[in-house]
């Protein structure tokens, strides 16, 4: 049944578009808030992915139990480096924060094919081979756990940012700075804590990628480009909008994987950006600035 | 420039001048790729320096540059003198595409950056399957068999490409000096640092975005021709990758972004510094793939941390070499 067929691949997509998203959401908090476009987004993903492999081959642990522990270890990096390098930058021209962390990821990225070596490594879980039906979809396992948690990562800092009293603070940052340093808030605490919570969830969603893929250090520059691509779909400041983007990119990718050369499967994003530029500029679920 | 920052200079052309008299293969090959990224360092500093529009994806005018020309010379004979011509259409092209999507829609800063970064990306993924030029394959000229020296083919020796690179940096410099005390230069620096308050003076800031981008990937384009015959072969993941493009912002911005002579100061400064570290790395033996470019981004944090308008401005400041200081020459 073709019908069927093609359903499957759209179920599939979405599902990974999901993690995509939660790649992005990282990207889209650190930029709302910070104004400091993470350039070494997709190497804190795969240092987030060489941590789940890693926690699997010697502990044997689950990605998606080890994600925590990956997400923690990612958030004391990203508070350092936005309270010793990039905070110094927050007032400085756009070129010269993008210099910085284009630096900063070229580190990374080597440093992590220096340790890890160019080739791929995978986390073999026991589910790796099961699906899931229903109805006429027959979702893997793997992929149904991944889009699962990166909901529920999704829906617990949708959940800190409306209810929290530092999710408030943040979001008090983000739309008045100097308003917000007036009523008397740390804004460089602020500003590293987000910084910090944004590569935490960039790295929880490279933990649970790897159900999906095998990790290799090349991906982590497609996933940087990923995330933007991801973010300006959506709409910049829009965590809603990046979990859309996300699901779109996913399908879009995963349709493209089957009726097109799967090597082609890479263009397809930046000619769905390109169109949504200039069809909507500000994004699919952007606010008109 | 002070009268002593004109006798440097002088002093400077002169050496570059007689150096393949002296100098061996091997001094040659690193002063060629020195002058290249000097070269594209300028083409990109006319459009991120003078008129503040920053690009990341500049390895898209050099690979169409050299995709057109190979091209041309491969398929139909048609040497390189014609065959840039073609490069710089594209590019040129390409350019006022990527302009008018930006601009028009008010694409600014580090998102006019991402879509530049896209379209290159785009260009690595569709010249991967463009077999007219060998796909991911690679695209071959073939080599001159008898060696002699055919400028207008641009076959022949090192000391030869030498040259040719050499006088397209000189080029280049004089370029950028003129436009940079043009009606457009003035207003590409009016733009880059007050956009509302040139557009209420009247400047086009749309016209003037477009030229500077226009400019700037046909001087690139050259440089991809260059490349081209020089080494013979093309791979898209090489030409058009994010690397290439990032190799091509470094001259600038260590030398000085905005500065005539900083991306040449700053292509001086990192190939050999390049050269060197792959010598010591070689010659201590641990030469793990990485290590090099660990140091560029190292150094690219150095260098943004502590001298963030790059090394000429300096440098000049204290070698007296400039009346004002900042501004241009």
């Amino acid at each position: 049944m073709p019908v069927d067929f093609y359903l499957n691949i759209v179920a599939s997509g979405l599902l990974t578009g999901l993690v995509y998203g939660l790649a992005a959401l990282g990207l889209s908090v650190i930029f709302g808030v910070v104004r400091v476009v993470n350039f070494a987004h997709g190497e804190m993903m795969v240092a987030g992915m060489y941590g789940a492999v890693l926690l699997f081959g010697f502990l044997g642990l689950d990605p998606v139990l080890s994600a925590p522990v990956v997400a923690a270890v990612l958030f004391g990096f990203g508070w350092l480096l936005q309270r010793g390098l990039v905070n110094r930058f927050v007032e400085r021209p756009e070129h010269m924060q993008f210099i910085l962390l284009l630096g900063i990821a070229t580190i990374l990225l080597n440093a992590l094919l220096m340790v890890f070596g160019p080739d791929s490594r995978g986390v073999q879980v026991d589910y790796v081979f099961d699906s899931v039906e229903v109805g006429p979809l027959r979702l893997d396992a793997v992929r149904l756990r991944a889009a699962a948690g990166a909901v529920a990562v999704a829906a617990a800092l949708f959940a800190f940012f409306r209810f929290s009293r530092t999710g408030k603070a943040i979001r008090a940052c983000a739309d008045n700075p100097l308003g917000a340093r007036v009523v008397g808030l740390n804004i460089d605490g602020l500003y590293a804590f987000t910084f910090g919570i944004g590569a935490a969830v960039v790295g929880v969603a490279g933990a649970l990628m790897t159900l999906v893929v095998e990790t290799r250090p090349q991906l982590a520059p497609e996933y940087t480009l990923l995330s933007f691509v991801i973010v300006i779909i959506g709409g910049l400041g829009s965590l809603p909008g990046a979990l859309l983007g996300g699901v779109l990119i996913g399908v879009t990718e995963a349709l493209a994987g089957v009726l097109l050369v799967p090597s082609l499967k890479a263009l397809v994003g930046y000619l769905v950006l390109i169109v949504v530029l200039l069809l909507s500029p500000q994004g699919l679920l952007g606010r008109r600035s | 420039m002070t009268a002593r920052g004109g006798i440097l200079l002088a002093l400077l052309a002169l050496a570059m001048l007689v150096l393949p008299a002296v100098a061996d293969r091997y001094v040659l090959s690193v002063l060629t790729t020195v002058l290249w990224f000097a070269y594209v360092g300028q083409a990109w500093n006319v459009m991120m320096g003078f008129a503040g529009l920053l690009s990341l994806g500049h390895a898209l005018y050099v690979g169409l540059g050299a995709y057109a020309s190979a091209a041309l010379f491969v398929h139909f004979g048609l040497g390189p003198w014609l065959g840039l011509w073609a490069g710089m259409a594209l590019a040129v092209g390409a350019a006022a595409f990527i302009g008018f999507l930006g601009f028009r829609f008010g694409v600014r800063g580090v998102h006019f950056a991402l879509l530049t970064i896209a379209f290159a990306e785009v260009a690595r993924i569709g010249f991967d399957h463009i077999g007219w030029t060998g796909g991911s394959a690679g695209f071959f000229i073939p080599v001159a068999a008898d060696g002699g020296n055919d400028l207008l083919n641009l076959r022949g020796s090192p000391a030869l490409f030498y040259y040719v690179i050499l006088a397209m940096t000189a080029g280049a410099l004089l370029v950028s000096q003129r436009l940079l005390h043009s009606r457009l230069g003035y207003q590409w620096l009016a733009i880059r640092e007050e956009p509302d308050a040139a557009e209420a003076s009247g400047v086009d800031l749309f016209a003037a975005r477009i030229r500077a981008v226009v400019v700037s990937a046909a001087m690139t384009a050259l440089a991809g021709v260059f490349q081209a015959f020089y080494f013979n072969n093309l791979f898209p993941e090489q030409v058009f990758s994010m690397g290439r493009s990032i190799e091509i912002i470094l001259p600038a911005i260590v030398g000085g972004i905005g500065t005539l002579f900083g991306p040449i100061l700053g292509a001086f400064i990192l190939t050999p510094l390049g050269e060197g570290l792959t010598h010591v790395i070689e010659r201590m033996g641990f030469d793990v793939p990485g290590m090099k470019q660990l140091f560029y981004g190292a150094a690219l944090v150095v260098i943004i941390v502590f001298r963030p308008d790059g090394v000429w401005p300096w440098l000049a400041r204290r070698l007296k070499l400039v009346r004002r200081p900042g501004e241009g020459a």
